[in-house]
């Protein structure tokens, strides 16, 4: 095959299964693929000569036939995923050289099922930022350009590495983790799938934690079919998560086929937000007549707490993040100030220097929320909005099976374009922090490009712990906006 | 509501973050952008609304008492920036 | 219910004081395993090797709960006759301090496990009190910080870090330093009885923080009426007192230090004080001068505890007999009420009692305990689960004395014997001959050879009858002790032609 790296999960799988290809070949080629792309700064941190072991290893488990159901398949990991002995950042300068003495669950989940790792890949800072500019690590560029354009564009966060890399065919398929979006919104204006589990489907044991009641791992990949296929390797039932549901995890991908004949798609009015771009609306439309074509039956649906759950989320997810950031304190891992009067001294000048601008001003809005005097107003008035919001999602799923609606208010911008003022950075989560708030999943699935030639996506949201009907529903998307394109590789000329 | 320099300043104490005092002003507009943009969530009637505590409808799973960690000292330390014979070490406290 | 206030008041210079006193306790629950960890929560291991990663706050790590240690609160919850909580939550209390690997403690914040229940006291002077209980919550144990290894830094040790404590809060009932010191006592029994902490107060497995406040004469009356706090004084809060002897000696000054300071025209400030045992002083903790804002929020990585009344019900059948109801039992046997509460003190004392009392008379049996057993191990420095001669063996000792077989001064010398060199007590009672003699031929015999020495005692005797008690012990000696008095008293009495009632 003259390139290895443009294959889908699925492909490859099937690929090393009928032994035309060893994992050493493809790692191989995604290593060669990775040294090119450096301009994306997509990774943290490669590893190349373990993934070369790890595919020797599995060329020769694959020799002997015993195969895992990603023997031999070349990953990307973002950095936030505890690795053991390999370096753990968070893309932050506080973590220092972490050196993980024990791996995440679903990364050890991966490597049982005899996946390969090529490295870590740059995220938002604690995966926090919507466009990968928060990053100690220097920023992603999108792979994509707009149409006559070689202004450099952000790839979406905080999964941004994971994005940029599935998008410039760096790894067959890669982890992410998504708090407020940042699986979804990334893959949408990356022109790739990304699939946000229920809540309690994955294991969060291992994973560097931001706001624990949201935070949810996921894949992000080329196909449908591969984040149904990931799912499968990545979900599971952990005794070291509290959260984590004891609840059988489906073949996602023997499910995919069925069609959606029948099914009911809900359109929540609420997403349609004023001001917002005419091509969003419009390829949403678009989305809701393919549905219909294939048979579904369309569903006007309400979410009446809708425009509140931003707000609620940044409440949320910065009051969690602010005692969750707390254990990073120079004492007994990661970044140390130099020169410190005493141990107050330690603390402050250690986070200071540490936590980059995004993580400290959530760190400082977190804490304030939780306050003495303010925790009413703030942090439980947020909680009982979390509380409306999940029923509305109740309510809606009484008259349909998924949600359609669009994933990111407009495609990928400029770097720099939105840092200035974080209220309009925050706004690119508006149509997938309901997801996270009330624990259900969603996936995006590109749909088509904009104007300017970016790809945009479209979000299927299922009801709890329905991943497979969910993947159904985007399965037909997918079929039906037949997207085939892919960025030009201006990097590795 | 609004917060000044000086809640900058207190909150960022309780945070245990070195803000520098030239950045406390700025981050006082900043952060009343963002709170004036929260108090939206005054407008709903959350009266009778119960405060969400878990998000997906699960019992708490128990753990057996049994000892399963521990003896990993060496392990334990390779991360610390200041260790000492098994000890984490810090400046002097006084309690 | 309670005594007269008379007794329990402070005299300062411009009248009395009530002093009003509450306690937390923060107790180790007794399970294998840490709270939210798997690592082991044996005292006394190397620096930093009973640590978890999730005990060590590193990234990444969950808590998941130990069930042992929700048993054990219950359980407790019960021994303290208390409200047991269905549902409860943890929450994140938010603080820097080495020792605190998270930045926050888990503990239960607005909806703990148990709720109000109540503790009996008895007093020396016979009076019974209840302290009300507030509430139990389960919650991370800190780690250790040592500061005296070097001039300049502090060494952090965790292995006591995330170890399950239980925090029991009473309400202020208590009144003078003497029920402050009988409710810790107290508490500390019925958790020992239930097998839910060791009570260990030199490990630090029990710490008590003690609030201490003053009031006028009435104040208190009128708080218990209305419930206000308003018409108790302000309260200081004497933290980690970790010896009973302490906790009297720490409310004493302190109450006299709040009078002192009122009478003078001050006013108490609410604050953390630390009691110097070698001063005999309480001091204000300087470092915890920064106003605490600990924000709480419930934990997002655990969800609500919750579980079933049928199991709450389960545990409650496996709860043994606790120290009031063993008390009424023993006084039920025939023991006062003070011997009772002594012995009940210490569960395996009154064990111990249980079996030495078998088939005994239960006076007889307490008195042995107290005189003879107790006694020794006091000269021993031993306690009572050391005592190196079985509650059977003394029960059988108690029973060759009832029925005559050995004096009550033979008795004692047979426990010295086996006390020291082991031994079936009957078996040496046979051995070395130490049997009773009531045989009154073989008295008769001593009581004449001694006539027989003493021709001048005999006459004396006549005019002073109280001489007799001089032959007594002549004629115990003749035969080795072994002689019974009675018999020998008697018999006597008749040789030597004494009045009746010598």
């Amino acid at each position: 095959m003259s390139d290895l790296t443009a294959m889908t999960l699925a492909e490859a799988r099937d690929a090393i299964r009928a032994k035309t290809i060893s994992s050493r070949e493809l790692t191989g080629a995604f290593v060669s693929a990775i040294e090119k792309a450096r301009p994306l700064n997509a990774f943290i941190t490669e590893a190349a000569e373990n993934a070369l072991l790890t595919a020797d290893a599995a060329d020769k488990r694959i020799a002997s036939g015993q195969m895992g159901a990603l023997e031999g398949l070349p990953l990307a990991i973002k950095d936030l995923f505890c690795t053991k002995g390999t370096r753990t950042t968070a893309a932050s300068k506080i973590l220092g050289n972490f050196m993980p003495p024990y791996e995440s669950t679903v990364t050890q989940n991966l490597w049982d099922a005899g996946a390969v790792m090529l490295g870590k890949t740059n995220l938002d800072e604690f995966a926090m930022g919507s466009s990968n500019e928060t990053s100690a690590f220097g920023n992603v560029i999108n792979p994509w350009r707009a149409k006559n354009s070689n202004v450099n564009l952000v790839p979406g966060g905080s999964s941004g590495g994971s994005a940029a890399a599935v998008a410039a065919d760096l790894c067959l398929a890669a982890t992410g983790t998504d708090t407020g979006g940042s699986i979804r919104q990334p893959a949408a204006v990356t022109g790739r799938v990304g699939l946000k589990p229920t809540y309690g489907r994955c294991s969060r044991f291992g994973i560097v934690a931001f706001a624990s009641s949201l935070d949810q791992a996921g894949p992000m990949t080329k196909t449908v079919k591969d984040a149904a296929i990931m799912l499968k390797s990545m979900a599971s039932v952990d005794a070291k998560d509290s959260t984590s549901v004891d609840m059988e995890v489906p073949d996602y991908e023997k499910l995919l086929d069925g069609g959606i004949k029948g099914l009911r798609v809900g359109i929540p009015r609420e997403y349609r937000m004023d001001g917002a771009p005419a091509e969003i609306d419009a390829l949403w439309s678009k989305g809701a007549e393919w549905l219909k074509a294939q048979g579904a039956e369309i569903v006007d649906v309400s979410l009446p707490h809708t425009k509140y759950a931003l707000p609620t989320y940044y409440i949320v997810a910065p009051a969690e993040a602010s005692a969750n950031l707390a254990r990073y304190d120079g004492v007994r891992f990661g970044y140390r100030a130099e020169g410190v009067r005493d141990i107050t001294d330690l603390y402050e000048k250690s986070r200071g220097e540490g936590f980059g601008a995004e993580v400290q001003r959530r760190i400082l809005i977190g804490t304030y929320v939780l306050s003495a005097g303010y925790y009413d107003a703030y942090y439980s008035r947020a909680q009982k909005l979390r509380t409306l919001i999940k029923r509305d999602f109740e309510q809606a799923f009484e008259l349909c099976d998924v949600l359609l609606t669009p994933t990111t208010p407009g495609p990928a911008f400029g770097v720099g374009a939105k840092t200035s003022d974080p209220l309009e950075m925050y706004l690119q989560d508006v149509f997938t922090v309901t997801v996270n708030l009330a624990g259900l999943p969603g996936i995006s699935v590109p749909a088509g490009l904009s104007e300017n030639g970016l790809p945009l996506g479209l979000q299927v949201i299922g009801k709890a712990f329905d991943e497979a009907t969910m993947l159904r529903a985007a399965r037909a998307v997918e079929m039906a906006a037949d997207f085939k394109h892919s960025p030009a590789r201006w990097w590795s000329v | 509501m609004s917060v000044d320099k000086d809640t900058v300043r207190r909150i960022a104490k309780l945070a245990r973050l070195a803000v520098p005092e030239s950045r406390l002003e700025p981050m006082a507009g900043e952060l009343n952008g963002i709170f004036q943009w929260v108090e939206m969530l005054g407008e709903v009637n959350v009266e009778g609304v119960p405060a969400m505590t878990s998000v997906v409808a699960q019992k708490l799973r128990w753990r057996q008492d049994k000892v399963t960690d521990g003896n990993q000292a060496d392990a334990l330390m390779i991360n610390a920036p200041g260790g000492e014979d098994h000890f984490f070490v810090v400046p002097k406290v006084h309690e | 219910m309670n005594a007269p206030i008379k007794n329990k008041l402070l005299k300062g210079e411009t009248g009395e004081w009530e002093i009003v006193i509450g306690m937390e306790v923060h107790a180790q629950v007794l399970s294998q395993s840490k709270l939210f960890s798997g690592a082991s929560t044996q005292f006394g291991a190397e620096p930093n090797s009973q640590v978890s990663f999730i005990d060590a706050g590193f990234p990444g790590m969950l808590p998941v709960i130990n069930a042992k240690c929700v048993e054990q609160a219950v359980r407790t919850g019960l021994g303290l006759k208390a409200k047991i909580n269905l549902r409860s939550l943890f929450d994140r209390k938010n603080y820097f301090f080495p020792d605190l690997p998270q930045g926050y403690q888990i503990s239960q914040y607005k909806d703990p496990i148990v709720g109000e229940g109540e503790v009996l006291i008895d007093l020396k002077d016979g009076e019974t009190i209840q302290v009300g209980i507030e509430r139990l919550h389960l919650e991370q144990d800190a780690g250790k910080s040592l500061h005296d290894q070097h001039p300049d830094n502090s060494f952090v040790d965790l292995n006591r870090s995330g170890i399950a404590l239980m925090e029991i809060v009473t309400k202020p009932h208590m009144r003078t330093s003497e029920e402050a010191a009988a409710f810790l006592k107290k508490l500390r029994a019925i958790v020992r009885y239930l097998g839910t902490c060791d009570g260990n107060m030199d490990e630090g497995s029990m710490r008590a923080d003690i609030n201490v406040s003053v009031c006028r004469v009435g104040g208190y009356e009128e708080f218990r009426r209305t419930g206000s706090f308003k018409s108790l004084g302000t309260r200081c809060e004497i933290k980690n007192v970790n010896s009973m002897r302490f906790i009297a000696q720490a409310v004493e000054y302190e109450a006299r230090r709040q009078i002192e300071v009122i009478e003078g025209g001050g006013t108490i400030a609410q604050e953390t004080r630390r009691y110097d045992s070698k001063l005999g002083e309480t001091r204000s903790m300087r470092s915890k001068e920064e106003a605490h804002d600990y924000r709480y929020f419930p934990d997002p990585d655990l969800l609500p505890l919750e579980f079933e009344q049928s199991w709450v019900d389960a545990i409650a059948k496996t709860l043994p007999e606790l120290p009031d109801e063993k008390k009424a039992r023993f006084v039920q046997g025939g023991l006062s009420s003070y011997d009772a509460s002594v012995l009940v003190a210490e569960r395996e004392l009154a064990d111990y009692y249980e079996e030495l009392a078998k088939g005994v008379d239960a006076k007889a049996a307490a008195n042995w305990l107290n005189n003879e057993i107790l006694g020794r191990l006091n000269r021993d420095g031993l306690s009572i689960t050391d005592v190196p001669v079985s509650a059977a063996a003394n029960n059988s000792i108690i029973q060759m004395i009832s029925d005559k077989t050995i004096s009550g001064k033979i008795a004692k010398d047979l426990l010295d014997i086996v006390w020291t060199e082991g031994g079936d007590p009957r078996a040496v009672v046979e051995l070395r001959g130490m049997k009773q003699v009531t045989d009154t031929g073989a008295i008769d015999a001593a009581i004449e050879a001694v006539i027989a020495a003493n021709p001048d005692k005999v006459e004396e005797v006549k005019a002073k009858p109280k001489l007799a008690a001089w032959f007594v012990g002549q004629v115990m000696k003749q035969t080795g002790g072994k002689a019974n008095p009675a018999a020998v008293n008697a018999a006597l009495k008749i040789r030597l032609n004494l009045p009746d009632e010598g």
